[in-house]
């Protein structure tokens, strides 16, 4: 088979375990504490990594924009341009790839380490569904979570921002903050939120669809979060173009 | 339990050399309840199944009937392809050809929502244990009660009661990690029989335990066979198991106690039938006296190890 026809099968397989896990998802039982379990290791084990991540993102932005925006004597705009980068861009990216790290990889460790001790089969033979018991919350948990983390991401960065402006810069406290409200509109926030919706599920769905396919024992175990942690990574990069593209034609953002 | 009940797991006293076919059929209805129509249909019937992994055939045209009430145990060298046959039985795998029965039903083109339900009357037992290891050993007993949503109470007497039956209570709280191999495997078993399955497969449960721990399994798959009517297939290496399951039957005496009889001190055959599996298909199917008097040699070398 050539690289091609791999890519198509493996997206249609994903495409089809997603659908699986979320076709009988008010169907019983419900699995409603799986779901509760993994928003609280997604969304609450990921907490203090976003935050990180999201401050000193945005205190290195206003570092680097600063310098050059106070050359164009426009220094005042250093909040809102620093906002509109976080809540646009790299709060739902970075977050979408710093969960792919932690959330991403651990998914299908776990499922590929079920299926290479028989778990899966075990399950299966008792009558339960995978793509429902283990599927359906891990992407449920994702999809919800993840915008979560980007709004927490967004706002922790923000003050990121505002703390190197006033310390480094000597920034007036209250500057920063009037230029981010004034700069970010509506539409900004809806696309930094549906983003995020649309990572979550595509960062689950790669990552059980490569934990569940493992073969191979423990080698392959690693093979497959390996390849679910790149995979999934490259697909919210490139699949954040063409939302950013489709979202300034739906939102009709400026061009 | 009555003592009416003693009498009922009496086996077909019929002894087929061919062991299928009309004859057999005609016979079992004979034998048993005749009014019982459901009994001549086999519990699990496989049909000329084929089954290659890559270009490597495992199964090659593998045809046996396992009856109602039957155990049927399956010898066969290691990696002959018992464990593939047990679950193509489950439908864990799907065959590349031929048909596979469950209570008369073709689910050899089932779906996994179709499959669900043939499941739910089958117990298996994995040859590694396959226990869920981020459950306790009471979660993991209790998982089939706890995904039918049985409220709590009903699940915990279920639970120590099958724990009980393999003589682990002591564990219930423990964490599979913390097992030994052969309580993994009792807990397994318990697991697989929860709910009380018609079907149980059992894939070498006995194999790297100690001989009274052996011992209690077979027993636990003779007062199955004897006492809860299951039909089963159970895969060993191990001749004593074979000796177990083919000479002793389980009755439960005045005071309900079980005990485990020798064959041959009431008259009595033990419902078991022996099926020997080499390169994929069946080379020897029939009872013990029968594999015993066999002059093949692979099958010599097989039960007496020269
Ligand atoms: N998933 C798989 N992929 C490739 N080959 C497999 C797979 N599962 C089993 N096989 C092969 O199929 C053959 C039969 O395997 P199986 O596990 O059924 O053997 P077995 O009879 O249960 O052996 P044992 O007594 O050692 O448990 C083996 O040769 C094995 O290499
Ligand atoms: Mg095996």
């Amino acid at each position: 088979m050539n690289i091609a026809t791999r890519l198509l099968i493996e997206i249609q397989e994903t495409t089809l375990l997603a659908a699986r896990a979320l076709r009988g998802i008010f169907k019983r039982p419900t699995y409603i504490n799986e779901t509760i379990a993994q928003m609280d290791v997604i969304g609450v084990g990921s907490l203090t990594i976003i935050m990180l991540t999201g401050f000193f993102t945005g205190g290195v932005l206003t570092l680097q924009t600063y310098p050059t925006l106070k050359y164009y004597g426009a220094q005042d705009q250093t909040g809102y341009l620093v906002a509109l980068s976080l809540v646009r861009e790299l709060g739902p990216v970075l977050s979408a790839l710093m969960v792919t790290g932690r959330v991403g990889s651990a998914i299908s460790a776990e499922l590929g380490s079920m299926v290479v001790s028989q778990q899966i089969d075990a399950m299966r033979s008792l009558g339960t569904d995978p793509d429902r018991k283990l599927v359906m919350p891990r992407v449920i948990a994702l999809v919800l979570m993840l915008p979560l983390l980007t709004v927490v991401a967004d706002v922790v960065g923000i003050c990121g921002g505002w703390t190197v402006a006033t310390t480094l810069y000597g920034m007036a406290p209250g500057m920063f903050f009037s230029s981010v409200r004034q700069g970010i509109t509506a539409n900004d926030i809806f696309g930094g939120i549906i983003k995020p919706l649309v990572f979550g599920l595509l960062i689950a769905a790669v990552a059980c669809r490569q934990g569940l396919k493992t073969e191979g024992g423990t080698v392959g175990v690693g093979r497959s979060t390996t390849t679910a942690v790149v995979t999934a990574s490259i697909v919210v990069i490139i699949t954040d173009f063409f939302l950013a593209k489709a979202l300034q034609v739906l939102l009709d953002m400026p061009t | 339990m009555a003592s009416a009940e003693v009498e009922t797991p009496q086996p077909a006293l019929h002894t087929n050399p061919n062991g299928g076919g009309i004859s057999e059929e005609a016979a079992e209805s004979t034998f048993q309840e005749v009014d019982d129509s459901d009994r001549i249909v086999p519990a699990i019937e496989f049909r000329d199944v084929h089954l290659g992994f890559d270009d490597r055939k495992v199964l090659n045209g593998l045809s046996f009937k396992v009856m109602k009430g039957e155990t049927k145990i399956i010898l066969g060298g290691s990696g002959c392809g018992k464990s593939t046959t047990i679950k193509l039985v489950l439908g864990l795998l799907k065959p590349d050809s031929g048909q596979i029965l469950v209570d008369g039903e073709d689910i050899t083109n089932h779906t996994e929502v179709e499959m669900m339900k043939v499941r739910k009357n089958i117990g298996m037992i994995f040859q590694e244990g396959a226990l869920f290891d981020s459950l306790s050993v009471y979660d993991n007993v209790a998982y089939r009660l706890h995904e039918q949503g049985v409220p709590e109470a009903e699940v915990e007497e279920e639970v120590r009661r099958m724990l009980r039956f393999v003589n682990l209570e002591d564990a219930i709280d423990k964490m599979p990690i913390e097992l030994s191999g052969g309580m993994r495997r009792r807990v397994g078993i318990a697991r697989a029989l929860v709910g009380g399955p018609g079907v149980v497969m059992f894939d070498e449960p006995t194999a790297g335990l100690d001989p009274p721990t052996a011992r209690t399994i077979c027993e636990l798959a003779i007062k199955l066979r004897d006492l809860e009517d299951a039909s089963s297939i159970f895969v060993t290496h191990e001749m004593n198991n074979l000796d177990y399951l083919t000479s002793e039957y389980a009755v439960v005496d005045d005071t309900g106690e079980i005990i485990y009889e020798k064959e041959g001190e009431r008259l009595c055959l033990t419902n078991t039938k022996i099926l020997m599996m080499r390169d994929g298909q069946v080379i020897f199917s029939g009872t013990d006296e029968e594999l015993r008097k066999s002059s093949d040699t692979y099958i010599n070398k097989f039960i007496r190890g020269y």
